[in-house]
């Protein structure tokens, strides 16, 4: 064990913990898309492709099918919000393991890095269960969803990072139901997962284009319909990696702040 | 004679103190509370702004409306739904078992039916302030008809009654955090298959699964209200959302009595 570098084993903390609850967690990250898939993808679906002009807003591919991508990479957005925000705070004031794990000869970037590794995982466990899920329609069905769950993987930690960064400096876990409404929840509708970002005025699409869910969105859309603009590919992933690198650096830098004062 | 059938526990005299409480409570957290009013708007706006071009008419009570009609009052159904649920699971089972408010509560002269009605008081109150305010943004979007719109907010009211006593009754049964996952898994179908984003017709033969959705009840009562018509059929929905509140009620109370009393 010690020797493995320190980000490996925190992540193997992450997971003696996680294997309480895993099984409803898998279930839940089963289900949940499966339901939004026969929901807005089947019934609203019925609804946009009897419309005939929706035909030309979608690039003439059917609303299942044009919804599928956003719902990967949207589920990996949430997860690696959500357990970047709770969890970390846990850690560092309430269950205090943080404390625990700096006092070992571990410290602030192995948890850090830890904590990137382990959201890597969770995200791409989620986004392997929804794109299972989409596999099981003919209309969403494709190789696409194989470097689609890459990308929700790389999309989830550029969530996850700056959102862990912004977790260590936090008074109080009110904030965290702020970041919750004022952000994932608008990025999840208006950042390109439902419809064209096109649909939207100018200045909410350049908002939502600032945050990495919109440049996922297109990377996941482009891989799953079969046309791939390499070029696109390798600037939208440079800008989400961009947020990956910035949230790991501020999360270390603030976490040493807090652990060693 | 009444007094001496009915168990002690079921009694209820003082439910308004534990709402008292919450509103000390909050005044330090107002923002909390009034953030919640911002998700259905978002939903609202982001099916007006995206959706409803790519959608086009629905038909809705003979009428040929556009999506954001069709869907807004649905919306605001399942909002009361949300808040209803919410206040009563999550927050109830941190007042319940970690914050043991509700021991505190038990140490005076308050009875847990007390306790019940007050908590899903407060989640009704609640779920009140965001039925008023997203009533409001309809209103301003233009996509309120009448006066009859007014009606949405005792038909939310009771949508919020049944659903926060249904998740009050539930949450006497959790375990711990980690069951707040079925609560989300489960609210997930009621909120996309209660003829809330697409009408009831698209189910064909399947459609008498949506009305075991709870939801779907309330939807049609703001539904109704909000278009001004008028059917007895609506006394059916009333029936079926006062009967499951009334259920749950008692259960709640009787299972609070068992989990504080022991």
């Amino acid at each position: 064990m010690t020797a493995t570098p320190g980000a490996f084993r925190v992540a193997s903390w992450h997971l003696t913990a996680y294997r309480r609850f895993w099984r409803m967690n898998l279930l839940s990250s089963l289900v949940q898309p499966m339901l939004y898939l026969l929901g807005l993808g089947v019934g609203v679906g019925s609804l946009v492709d009897r419309n005939v002009g929706s035909a030309d807003v979608l690039g003439s591919v059917s609303y299942v099918a044009f919804v599928a991508p956003g719902l990967l990479i949207t589920t990996a957005m949430a997860l690696g919000a959500g357990e970047s925000m709770w969890p970390v705070m846990g850690s560092l004031t309430w269950q205090r393991g943080y404390h625990g794990i700096a006092a070992t000869e571990l410290e602030a970037r192995d948890i850090v890095l830890g904590h990137c590794t382990w959201m890597a995982i969770r995200c791409g466990i989620a986004a392997s269960a929804v794109a299972l899920a989409l596999s099981c329609f003919s209309e969403t069905r494709s190789w696409g969803l194989i470097p689609g769950v890459l990308v929700a993987i790389l999309v989830g930690l550029s969530f996850a990072m700056p959102i862990m960064a912004f977790a260590i400096t936090a008074k109080y876990d009110g904030a965290f139901a702020g970041v919750q409404r004022f952000l994932i929840i608008p990025l999840f509708l208006f950042g390109g997962a439902f419809y064209p970002l096109s649909q939207l005025p100018t200045v909410v699409q350049w908002i939502a284009k600032v945050f990495p869910l919109w440049h996922g969105v297109v990377i996941a859309r482009d891989f799953s319909f079969g046309d791939v603009d390499w070029v696109g590919v390798a600037g939208h992933s440079a800008y989400i990696a961009v947020w990956i690198v910035a949230g790991i650096w501020v999360a270390i830098r603030r976490l040493r702040g807090k652990l060693y004062p | 004679m009444l007094l001496r059938i009915i168990p002690a526990s079921m009694i209820v005299r003082r439910p308004h103190r534990m709402i008292e409480r919450h509103i000390v409570a909050y005044k330090r957290q107002w923002l909390i509370v009034v953030s919640g009013f911002f998700e259905p708007l978002f939903y609202l706006i982001s099916m007006r702004a995206g959706l409803s071009d790519l959608v086009g008419k629905v038909s809705m009570a003979g009428k040929q409306v556009s999506y954001e009609a069709f869907v807004a009052p649905a919306l605001m159904a399942s909002s009361a739904m949300n808040g209803a649920i919410f206040d009563s699971t999550g927050n109830v089972l941190h007042r319940m078992k970690y914050a043991r408010i509700y021991d505190a509560a038990l140490a005076t002269p308050m009875s847990p039916a007390d306790v019940a009605v007050g908590e899903i008081g407060w989640a009704l109150l609640r779920g009140q302030l965001y039925a008023c305010s997203f009533l409001g943004v309809m209103a301003a979007l233009g996509l309120v008809d009448s006066w009859w719109s007014l009606l949405a907010l005792p038909a939310c009211a009771l949508v919020g009654l049944t659903f926060a006593s249904i998740g009050f009754a539930s949450t006497t049964y959790m375990r711990g955090w980690t069951d707040m996952e079925i609560v989300t898994t489960a609210m997930m179908p009621l909120a996309l298959f209660s003829a809330t984003f697409f009408p009831i017709s698209a189910y064909g033969s399947w459609s008498w699964l949506v009305q075991i959705s709870p939801l779907y009840h309330g939807v049609v009562l703001v539904r109704a209200a909000n278009a001004g018509v008028w059917e007895a059929s609506l006394l059916g929905h009333i029936a079926v959302l006062v009967g499951l509140a009334l259920i749950a009620i008692v259960i709640a109370a009787r299972r609070l009595d068992i989990l504080l009393r022991k």
